[in-house]
C-alpha cells in the first residue's frame, strides 16, 4: 500500500533520492565495517563522518525547503533550531560522560565543576535518559518555533521583516549561549563525548550505526515532507506561497498553515542537529551564527526549492565543494560561495532541480520563475 | 608634643619667610652645613632654618633630604645632591651646579628618622601650597583633601588666606573643611564644613562624608543626609553619562542604518552588503591617510574632510553598479535580493581581505578629534562627540534632500506608491539606481566615521549589520524620523541595560524586545499608512 502511495503521489526525483539515501545508509556502513582498510572500496571513518555531516545538513536544507519552497517563508534563523536540537543531544551525551570527565565529578559536567557549580541546574534534569533527550530534540525547537511563529504570523510579519527577525532570533540565542552562566558550556560548548547508549562513540560500529540512523532520519524527513506537501494542507501552503492575500480571502486561516509548516520544519531541523552532534563530536554557540543559517538557505536555493530532492542535492554538493575549497584554495572559498549566491538567484531561480526539469521532458512541477506580482 | 612645637616653629618660620618675600636669601649653604651632625634634634632645627631662608633651592634640598639623596662629600664636607647608584652624578646642593661624578663610598648619607620625615612632609606640603604654579597649589590642596593629614592644617589656613586664584582658593577651602571635619573643632564649624564638602560633591567628598556619617551627633546626621543627597546627584550624573554614551552608540547606529532605511523604503529590498559599504568607506579613509602621509603630511589633520566626499563617491558608484548589475534583475523578489546581496557581501569581504590582509589597519585620529571634554561630573571623548554631531548633520542633510529637491520628491513618491509614481511620469528605474547609490554613499561616509572609533578590518561591516537591521525594522520605513528615534532608542536602551544586565545580556534583552515589538507593530514605529502599505 505504501508502495502504491509512493508511486502514485510522487515524482521520480524524490523516489530516486529516497533510494539513493537508503542505499547509502546500507552501503557506506557495510563498506566501512566489512572491508579491510587497504581495500579499494573501503570507506574510511573520516569519510563516513563527513558524508554523515553532509546528510545532516541535507536534513536542515530540507526543513528550510518545506517552509521556503512550499510556503514562501524565508527563515534566516533556521540554524537556531538545528543548534537547539544539537544542544539537546549534546546534553544527553554530556550526562553519559559521568565521572570520566577531567575533574571526575560524578554528576556535574566538567565546565560546571570549573565554574564552581555545586548542583545540576533544573533544566539539565532528565537528560541522562535517552528517551527524554530525544523528546527534547523535537520539543525544544518545535516549541520555540511554535511560540515565535504564533506571534509573528498572527501579527502578519512576513517577507523581509520575518527574515530579519529570525536572524535577530538566532543572533540573540548565539549571544545567550556564549554566556557561561547559561549553563551550556559557554564559548566551548559541549564536547569530549564518550559514548551513546553505552556504545563507544569512537568505535567503528557506533559510527556506522549513527550514519545509518542519519540516513533513516533523512529518509523519514523526506517522507514526512512528501506527505505534507502532497496533502490538502500542502496545497494550501503552496497557495499561500503564490498568493497569500488571495488565499486569506478564500477563507483559509493563513497563519495556522504557516505555523504548522514552521513548527514541523523546526522539528526536522532539531532532529538534524541531534544527528549531527554525535558525529562531529562538538556543539558550540557558533552554530547559532546568522551566517550559518543564511548558508543553509543557499543550499536549498542551489538544489532547487519547491522540489524535495533538490535541497538534499544542494546541501551535499555545496558542502562537498566547501570541504574541497577550504583545503585546496581557502582564500577562494568565500568568492565561490558568494558567486554561488549570485549565480543561483540571478540565473537559476529554480536551482539545479530546475535545470534537470528543463532537460527532461517529464512532468515537472515548477516554481513559476517570475511570480505574478499582481497576485497579492 | 615636640613634633607639634616644631611644626609650629616651622610654620612660623615659613610665614616669616613669606613675609620677607622670596630672594632675600640668608646663607643657605651655612644652614645646610648644620645638617652635617648626628643629633636629630639639631637636624630638625637646621631643617626649620633652611625652610626659613626662603631660598629658591629650599624645595630641591628638602626633597633630596627626604629621598635620602642629600649627601655630604667626605673630601670637603660639601653638601651635594646625588643621583644614581654606585657612581653618582652629583651637584652642589646650594647652587645646583653639576660637580661631575663621585663614588658612593666617597659620600656620607644624612640619616633622618620618622619624625624628621613628617616634618619634611609638612614643610614640603606647605611649600607646594605656596608654589608659584597654580596647578601645583591645586594638586597640593587636593592631596590634603584626600590624605586629611591634620599637620597640614596651619599651612593650609595661611595659604588659603593668601590665595588669589578663585578655583584654587575653592579647593583649598574644601581641603580645609575636610581637615576641620576630622579634627576636634567645635560642632558649628564642622556643620559649616559639611556644607563646603557637599559643594565639592565628587567621589572623594562622598568617601569623606561616609567615613564620618556614623554616629548620632548633629555632624554625623548632617553628613549622612548630605551623603544621601550627593549619591542621588551622582546617580543622576551616571544616568546622564549613560544617556550620552547611548546617544553616541545611537548616532553610530543611525549612520549605519539610515542608508539601509532609505533603500528599504524605496525599493523594499534589504541590502545585506550594506555593512560592506561601511567597511569600504573605512578603507577609503585608510587609503586617503596613507596617500597623504606620503605626499602631503600637512593635510593629514584634514584627511577626514577629503575622505568623506571620496568615500561617498566611491561607495555610491559601487552601489549604483550593484543596483544596475544585480538588483534590477531581481525586481519584485525581495527574498532573492537578500540572498544575492549576501553573496555579494561575502565577495566584497573576501576581496578586501585579499587586497589589504585580514588584520586591522591603522587609521589615525586628527588632533582636533582627540582628547576629551569635561561636562559636569562626566568626561566625553571628543571623537564620540564629533560622531554625534556628524550623524545629526548627515541626518539633517538627508532630510533637506528629501524635502526640498526634485530627486527627494520623486523618491518619496516612489516610496509611497510605486505604480502610481510610475504612471505620473517618474522614471522609477533611475530613482532606484540613485536611491541605491545614495544609501550606499551614506554607508560609505558612516565608514569614515566608524574608522575613528572601531578597528578597520574586513569584518567591520558585519558587526553593525544586524544592529542596523534592527534599527530599520524598529523604526519603520518611509520616514527618516523613525530611523532617528529607533537608533537613539536602541542606543540608549543598550547603554542603560549594560550596568545591571551586562553588555551581552543587555543586547539580548534589546533583541528580544524588538522581536516582541514587531509582533505589536509589524511595520515599525513610523509606518506608512494607506493603500501603498500592502503592496
Amino acid at each position: 500500500m505504501i508502495t502504491r502511495w509512493l508511486l502514485n503521489k510522487t515524482d521520480r526525483g524524490v523516489l530516486i533520492m529516497l533510494a539513493v539515501i537508503l542505499l547509502l545508509g546500507f552501503m557506506v556502513p557495510a563498506l566501512h565495517l566489512l572491508t579491510s582498510p587497504d581495500s579499494p572500496v573501503h570507506v574510511p571513518a573520516y569519510a563516513m563522518a563527513l558524508i554523515g555531516k553532509y546528510l545532516c545538513y541535507a536534513m536542515l536544507a530540507l526543513s528550510i525547503d518545506l517552509i521556503w519552497g512550499y510556503c514562501g517563508i524565508l527563515s534566516l534563523g533556521h540554524g537556531a533550531f538545528f543548534a537547539l536540537g544539537g544542544y539537546a543531544m549534546g546534553m544527553y551525551l554530556m550526562r553519559q560522560i559521568g565521572s570520566r570527565g577531567v575533574y571526575g565529578h560524578a554528576e556535574l559536567p566538567d565546565f560546571m565543576v570549573f565554574l564552581n557549580w555545586t548542583e545540576l541546574p533544573w533544566y539539565w534534569y532528565g537528560f541522562g535518559w535517552f528517551g527524554f533527550a530525544l523528546l527534547m530534540v523535537l520539543f525544544v525547537p518545535g516549541l520555540l518555533a511554535f511560540l515565535f511563529g504564533f506571534f509573528a504570523f498572527r501579527a502578519r510579519v512576513s517577507g523581509v521583516h520575518f527574515s530579519i527577525i529570525t536572524q535577530a532570533l538566532t543572533f540573540a540565542l548565539m549571544l545567550a549561549f556564549f554566556r557561561n552562566d547559561m549553563g551550556f558550556g559557554g564559548n566551548n560548548g559541549l564536547t569530549d563525548f564518550k559514548d551513546i547508549l553505552g556504545f563507544n562513540l569512537q568505535a567503528g560500529g557506533t559510527r556506522a550505526a549513527l550514519f545509518g540512523a542519519t540516513c533513516l532520519g533523512l529518509a523519514a524527513s523526506l517522507l514526512i515532507c512528501l506527505a505534507i506537501t502532497r496533502s490538502r494542507v500542502g496545497a494550501v501552503m503552496t497557495a499561500i506561497r503564490d498568493a497569500e492575500s488571495r488565499t486569506r480571502f478564500l477563507g483559509y486561516r493563513v497563519e495556522a498553515f504557516k505555523l504548522f509548516a514552521f513548527t514541523v520544519s523546526a522539528c526536522i531541523a532539531g532532529a538534524a542537529g541531534a544527528l549531527y552532534v554525535p558525529q562531529v563530536g562538538i556543539i558550540n554557540p557558533s552554530e547559532f551564527a546568522p551566517a550559518n543559517s543564511i548558508e543553509a538557505v543557499i543550499w536549498t536555493a542551489i538544489g532547487g526549492r519547491g522540489t524535495l530532492f533538490g535541497p538534499i542535492l544542494g546541501a551535499v554538493l555545496v558542502n562537498f565543494a566547501k570541504s574541497w575549497f577550504t583545503s585546496a584554495l581557502p582564500d577562494l572559498w568565500l568568492f565561490a560561495l558568494g558567486g554561488l549566491f549570485l549565480a543561483v538567484t540571478l540565473f537559476l531561480p529554480n536551482g539545479l532541480a530546475g535545470l534537470f526539469g528543463r532537460w527532461t521532458s517529464a512532468r515537472r512541477r515548477e516554481l513559476p520563475a517570475a511570480q505574478p506580482a499582481a497576485a497579492e | 608634643m615636640t613634633g607639634r612645637v616644631w611644626i609650629a616653629v616651622a610654620t612660623a618660620l615659613l610665614a616669616f619667610w613669606l613675609m620677607l618675600g622670596r630672594g632675600m636669601a640668608a646663607d643657605l649653604t651655612a644652614e645646610i652645613g648644620r645638617l652635617d651632625t648626628s643629633s636629630f634634634t639639631e637636624k630638625e632645627k637646621a631643617i626649620a632654618a633652611i625652610a626659613a631662608t626662603g631660598h629658591a633651592r629650599v624645595a630641591a634640598v628638602l626633597t633630596a633630604l627626604s629621598d635620602n639623596k642629600l649627601l655630604i662629600r667626605k673630601a670637603d664636607r660639601l653638601a651635594v645632591i646625588g643621583e644614581g647608584k654606585g657612581t653618582l652624578r652629583i651637584e652642589n646642593a646650594t647652587t645646583g651646579e653639576a660637580l661631575g661624578e663621585a663614588a658612593e663610598t666617597d659620600l656620607d648619607k644624612i640619616a633622618i628618622n620618622n619624625k624628621i620625615r613628617r616634618q619634611l612632609k609638612t614643610i614640603l606640603g606647605g611649600l607646594t601650597l605656596f608654589s608659584d604654579d597654580p596647578a601645583v597649589r591645586l594638586k597640593a590642596a587636593n592631596d590634603i583633601f584626600r590624605t586629611r593629614d591634620l599637620s597640614s592644617l596651619e599651612p593650609l589656613r595661611n595659604a588659603l588666606a593668601k590665595e588669589q586664584d578663585p578655583p584654587v582658593k575653592q579647593v583649598m577651602a574644601e581641603a580645609l573643611a575636610a581637615l576641620v571635619l576630622v579634627s576636634d573643632a567645635p560642632e558649628a564649624e564642622k556643620l559649616a564644613a559639611v556644607l563646603t564638602v557637599k559643594a565639592r560633591g565628587d567621589q572623594d567628598a562622598i568617601s569623606l562624608l561616609a567615613s564620618i556619617a556614623q554616629g548620632s551627633d548633629a555632624v554625623a546626621r548632617s553628613a549622612a543626609e548630605t551623603l544621601r543627597g550627593l549619591e542621588w546627584t551622582r546617580s543622576l550624573w551616571a544616568a546622564v553619562q549613560n544617556a550620552v554614551y547611548g546617544l553616541s552608540l545611537g548616532s553610530v547606529l543611525l549612520l549605519a542604518a539610515i542608508g539601509l532605511a532609505i533603500t528599504f523604503g524605496v525599493m523594499r529590498v534589504i541590502n545585506m552588503a550594506h555593512g560592506e559599504m561601511v567597511m569600504i568607506g573605512a578603507y577609503v579613509t585608510f587609503l586617503v591617510q596613507d596617500v597623504l602621509r606620503n605626499s602631503a603630511p600637512f593635510l593629514l589633520d584634514q584627511s577626514l574632510f577629503i575622505a568623506i566626499p571620496l568615500a561617498f563617491l566611491i561607495t555610491a558608484l559601487i552601489g549604483m553598479a550593484i543596483e544596475r548589475g544585480i538588483i534590477r534583475f531581481l525586481y519584485g523578489r525581495p527574498l532573492e535580493t537578500l540572498l544575492a546581496t549576501w553573496g555579494l557581501s561575502l565577495i566584497l569581504q573576501q576581496g578586501v581581505r585579499s587586497l589589504f590582509g585580514p588584520t586591522n589597519r591603522e587609521v589615525s585620529t586628527p588632533s582636533w578629534m582627540s582628547g576629551s571634554i569635561e561636562l559636569g561630573a562626566i568626561s566625553l571623548t571628543a571623537n564620540r562627540l564629533a560622531i554625534i554631531v556628524f550623524a545629526l548633520l548627515v541626518f539633517a542633510g538627508l532630510l533637506l534632500l528629501l524635502r526640498h529637491t526634485r530627486f527627494g520628491l520623486e523618491m518619496r513618491a516612489v516610496t509611497q506608491n510605486r505604480p502610481m509614481a510610475n504612471a505620473m511620469g517618474i522614471h522609477t528605474a533611475r530613482i532606484d539606481a540613485f536611491t541605491f547609490g545614495l544609501g550606499s554613499g551614506i554607508a560609505g561616509i558612516a565608514g569614515v566615521a566608524l574608522s575613528q572609533i572601531d578597528n578597520v578590518s574586513p569584518n567591520l561591516g558585519q558587526s553593525y549589520i544586524i544592529d542596523s537591521f534592527m534599527v530599520v525594522v524598529f523604526g519603520g520605513v518611509g520616514n527618516l524620523w523613525g530611523t532617528l528615534v529607533a537608533a537613539f532608542t536602541l542606543g540608549i536602551a543598550n547603554k542603560f541595560l549594560e550596568p545591571f544586565a551586562g553588555a551581552v545580556l543587555g543586547k539580548i534583552l534589546v533583541l528580544v524586545f524588538i522581536i516582541l515589538f514587531i509582533q505589536k507593530r509589524p511595520r515599525g514605529l513610523f509606518a506608512l499608512k494607506g493603500r501603498a502599505v500592502e503592496a
